[in-house]
């Protein structure tokens, strides 16, 4: 009888342990393909120390360097921007980031307010498979799930990754156990530029108004915001396309009004940051790129120091230091993606 | 019985009828063959096999199949 | 709950769990309840159906075992009793019996009846007479089919005394609604199943081990062929103005294959889960690819719906009173020869004809099971003259000549199984005859297999699968697998298994399909 519990533990162990690995080869790495993948994960290294943190889709990750906010005003931030994080992520990424740190500023992007109802599936994964195991993440799967999906392949990726088993390549096993960074506390750099060329009209819209669940989680953020002592800023990026409506600008300025919230637009002050939109995107005005994204971090990181109560932090040694090795590595970058601009004409990778 | 033999040994002439005690289970009579030692049986010997009598242990043999025709000419 | 689910897994294992920790007199209470909640997780509106086919078939039992009871002890306990009271007693309780039985039958059979067949039933009447009347659209209850029909052999069973009803509602209920074989059989019998199903089980290390080999086996045929292969074939099928030619050659053996994998294979993990329960269901398939022709390929495909018709269809009708009649007539016009066949093939077209029209509501299936009919009748008229070639020619009694009829088998049923995969009979019989019209063979070749979602990986996949069961089913030639299995040394076992539930859970064609390109990050 010992002999045979003896046995069966130990095939239980060895196809666990068979499991695990398959999980982690079949699992995508988010290295050289859809980079964005791994940003949900990065956060974990970087909390602890941000008196900013960014909640929204890529209209935060592409569009403020935080780098740029620490060497000008001394400010630490991170971003949790994930690829068309709904609003509801948003709100789980900051009370995930809650059991880590207490910022003293959030910043949401408002643009997250449009979509009413779970749509992506892979967008989904992007957002929720970096996320570390606590009820924070399991209620952020059952607010995000589409129809087709299951908790259980969110437990077990493996049920969702299995059939990647034909297109691994080296990189699977290279980074089965260890990762890279690959953005700035949450900024993904592009130093390329496409300019903005004529920007379609916008199509009209049957209704203009939110869906009553994002106005939900809008106001849980608010309220997490509020009892945690953390002043909650909204904001929409200077992105030229997808439009925003006039009627969508009149709901968020009443919503700012009410509840006595800041909301900068900076679709409306982009002449006063000096955005150029010849020369600070890299797709053609829907996202910025390396020198725009300064440009706004720069103007953002003034506009805190002087209005709220984040601090100047360069003179903590500590914090210094850390701040120098990532100023290192976003100079790194900068300058291989010039390297590759120069060689190539355009980037192949971040890195 | 020697109706019988007749009837088996049409069908299929190179089964020893009188040793064998395995025609069902060794697939030797399909249900074509049943049917048709049946339906033999009705206009040589005028007895009814019943559909609920068609089961292996009455089909498996000669004798045994010899064994039902009386048994049902005896009522 | 399907058989591929997590919900299915973890009721299972729960049902498992508790089978083996409660007392066990509670056994096959518990397969009842988990039966019935099995059913309600499908369709809870439709237990009713279940609930009535299961009640009236147990009241009726009873009553007719009654009536045998109350005949047996007249006649035991008439002292003096003449043959001829004995024998009118005997005819009176028949008699009786029949019309429950009749009563039983009638209602049930109706109801499947009316349930899968006034859909078709109306639409032909429609096209017969220009008609316009609206469809019924009635769903179909979970098993209908194979709980009716094994409900109805009881009936009868229980009406020619093979054996006495069921007194116990609960128990017969269970033998009804027993969940590994609602979704698509075996059409169990009663004696076959009570016993070990009502029975008290000990936990049984080595049964348990077997069974939950099965349904790994089961769950190999299904997730990794069957599942894999079904979007090709479903995209073959629904477009055949754009498939054509060499397209309906690969249909038809792919269809064969998934056929094969997804019946099989849901069988195996119906029959391995009864044996982790102790319970023994009947074997519904002695590996089919290997006959020789097609009367052998029906005794060994979907046995139990096979052994259904033959008892309860083909063995009464050609047996009736009515069929004697007819015999001494075709005998006595049509001379010896030619008449000695009538009742027979007369039989064989009903039963042909009732395959089909269970297999589906559709003259599709009709068709199909006519030619089955066809076949099967045409290989019995040649069968002297085949013998004869046998005896002449030396060849034929090698392995080679074994195996041309084999891969002659495969692709004759494949052919008539076309009309179940376009279930269209004029369109069926437009597209066979492309295969033959050189059309589609050099495009299907050079990529046009491969727009069906499926992946030179996959096919690979399926051609490996199809050599692991192949030598399986040779396996299987000499006695079960699972025996096989256990004589081998621990290290050996485990592997196989190690490999096998690796291979189930990476391969297997379940989830979300992964798509590198729906990740790209390509609106914002």
């Amino acid at each position: 009888m010992k002999k045979r519990i003896i046995s069966i533990a130990a095939a239980v162990i060895v196809l666990a342990a068979t499991f695990f690995l398959l999980q982690r080869l079949l699992m995508p790495k988010y290295i050289s393909v859809n980079e964005e993948g791994g940003l949900a994960a990065e956060y974990y290294d970087n909390a602890g120390n941000n008196d900013v943190i960014f909640i929204g889709d890529c209209e935060v990750y592409t569009n403020y360097s935080p780098i740029k906010m620490w060497t000008e005003r001394g400010i630490t931030s991170y971003i949790r921007g994930t690829p068309q994080q709904m609003i509801w992520q948003a709100y789980y990424m900051l009370e995930d980031a809650l059991r880590y740190e207490t910022p003293k500023v959030v910043i949401y992007n408002v643009l997250s307010m449009k979509h009413g109802e779970p749509e992506s599936e892979a967008y989904n994964r992007l957002a929720l498979d970096g996320m570390r195991w606590s009820s924070t993440k399991y209620r952020a799967i059952k607010a995000s799930m589409t129809e087709e999906e299951s908790v259980i392949s969110y437990v077990f990726p493996l049920l969702r990754f299995h059939s990647r088993w034909s297109e691994i390549t080296a990189e699977d096993f290279e980074y089965m156990f260890k990762t890279e960074p690959l953005s700035h506390n949450g900024y993904l750099m592009r130093i390329d530029t496409k300019p903005a060329g004529t920007v379609p009209d916008p199509i009209p819209l049957p209704d203009y108004s939110f869906a009553q669940v994002c106005w939900d989680y809008l106001e849980k953020i608010r309220s997490l915001c509020e009892d945690n002592g953390i002043q909650l800023i909204l904001v929409k990026a200077p992105t030229l396309y997808p439009a925003w409506y006039p009627q969508w600008e009149e709901q968020i300025e009443a919503y700012a009004k009410e509840h006595g919230l800041t909301y900068l637009n900076f679709l409306e002050k982009t002449e006063e940051i000096g955005i150029d939109y010849t020369k600070d995107t890299f797709d053609a005005g829907m996202h910025l790129n390396l020198s725009g994204a300064e440009k706004l971090a720069a103007w953002l990181a003034d506009y805190l120091a002087d209005n709220t109560a984040v601090s100047d932090r360069r003179g903590d040694t500590a914090t210094a230091e850390q701040w120098q090795k990532k100023i290192e590595f976003y100079e790194a970058m900068q300058a291989s993606q010039k390297k590759q601009l120069e060689e190539n004409g355009s980037l192949n990778s971040f890195r | 019985m020697e109706t019988l033999m007749d009837i088996l040994t049409e069908l299929h002439p190179d089964v020893d009828f009188d040793s064998c005690e395995t025609l069902v289970d060794d697939k030797i009579l399909d249900s074509f063959d049943i049917i048709t030692i049946i339906t033999e049986l009705n206009s040589q010997l005028d007895v009814t096999i019943p559909a609920d009598k068609i089961v292996p242990e009455n089909f498996n043999s000669a004798k045994a199949l010899w064994a039902l025709v009386e048994e049902l000419q005896d009522e | 709950m399907s058989f591929v689910s997590f919900e299915f897994l973890l009721f299972l294992l729960i049902l498992f769990v508790l089978y083996y920790t409660l007392p066990r007199r509670f056994q096959w209470m518990l397969l009842l309840v988990g039966s019935l909640v099995f059913y309600a997780f499908a369709s809870p509106k439709y237990l009713i159906y279940i609930a009535v086919t299961a009640m009236s078939t147990w009241a009726a039992g009873r009553a007719i075992s009654a009536e045998y009871r109350g005949r047996d002890s007249y006649i035991k306990e008439t002292p003096d009793i003449t043959k001829e009271q004995k024998k009118a007693r005997k005819e009176a309780a028949k008699k009786k019996a029949k019309t429950i039985m009749v009563l039983c039958l009638v209602l049930n059979l109706g109801i499947l009846a009316v349930i899968k067949y006034t859909d078709f039933f109306i639409s032909n009447i429609n096209s017969l007479f220009g008609a316009d009347i609206a469809f019924m659209r009635f769903a179909l209850p979970m098993g209908i089919s194979f709980y009716t029909f094994m409900s109805a052999g009881y009936i009868i069973d229980v009406f020619r005394g093979k054996y006495a009803a069921e007194e116990n509602p609960a128990r017969f209920a269970l033998f009804v609604s027993f969940f590994p074989q609602l979704v698509q059989g075996p059409i169990s019998r009663f004696d076959d199943l009570s016993k070990s199903l009502y029975e008290e089980h000990a936990f049984d290390a080595q049964s348990i081990t077997h069974g939950a080999w099965r349904v790994l086996w089961g769950y190999f045929k299904k997730m990794v062929v069957a599942d894999r292969l079904a979007p090709l074939v479903a995209g073959i099928a629904g477009s055949p103005d754009k498939y054509a030619g060499g397209y309906v050659l690969a249909l038809i053996f792919f269809y064969s294959l998934q056929i094969y994998a997804d019946f099989t294979g849901g069988i195996d993990i119906t029959i391995g889960i009864a044996k982790m329960f102790g319970v023994k269901v009947t074997e519904n398939f002695d590996r089919p690819f290997f006959s020789r022709n097609i009367a052998e390929f029906w005794r060994r495909w979907h046995i139990t719906m096979g052994t259904w018709f033959k008892d309860y269809i083909f063995y009464p009708v050609s047996v009736s009173k009515w069929m004697m009649k007819v015999s001494k007539w075709s005998r006595a016009k049509l001379g010896n020869t030619v008449g000695k066949r009538v009742p027979v093939y007369l039989s064989t077209i009903l039963v042909w004809l009732a395959t089909g029209i269970w297999h589906g509501a559709s003259w599709n299936f009709v068709v199909w099971g006519l030619l089955n009919c066809v076949v099967i009748m045409i290989s019995q008229e040649i069968s002297p003259l085949y013998d004869k070639f046998h005896k002449r020619f030396s060849f034929s009694n090698t392995k080679g000549w074994d195996i041309f009829q084999m891969f002659r088998t495969f692709w004759l049923m494949g052919f008539l199984r076309v009309l179940d995969v376009y279930r269209d009979v004029p369109l069926t019989f437009r597209m066979v005859p492309t295969i033959f019209s050189g059309r589609g063979w050099s495009e299907m070749f050079s990529g046009g297999l491969l727009k069906f979602g499926l992946s030179t990986a996959d096919f690979v996949v399926v051609l490996a699968a199809c050599i692991v069961m192949l030598v399986v089913g040779i396996l299987q030639g000499r006695g079960t697998v699972c025996g096989q299995l256990s004589e081998k040394p621990r290290a050996v076992r485990w592997t196989v298994i190690w490999v096998l539930i690796v291979i189930i859970i990476t391969l297997g064609a379940y989830g979300i399909g992964y798509d590198a390109a729906q990740f790209i990050y390509n609106q914002f």
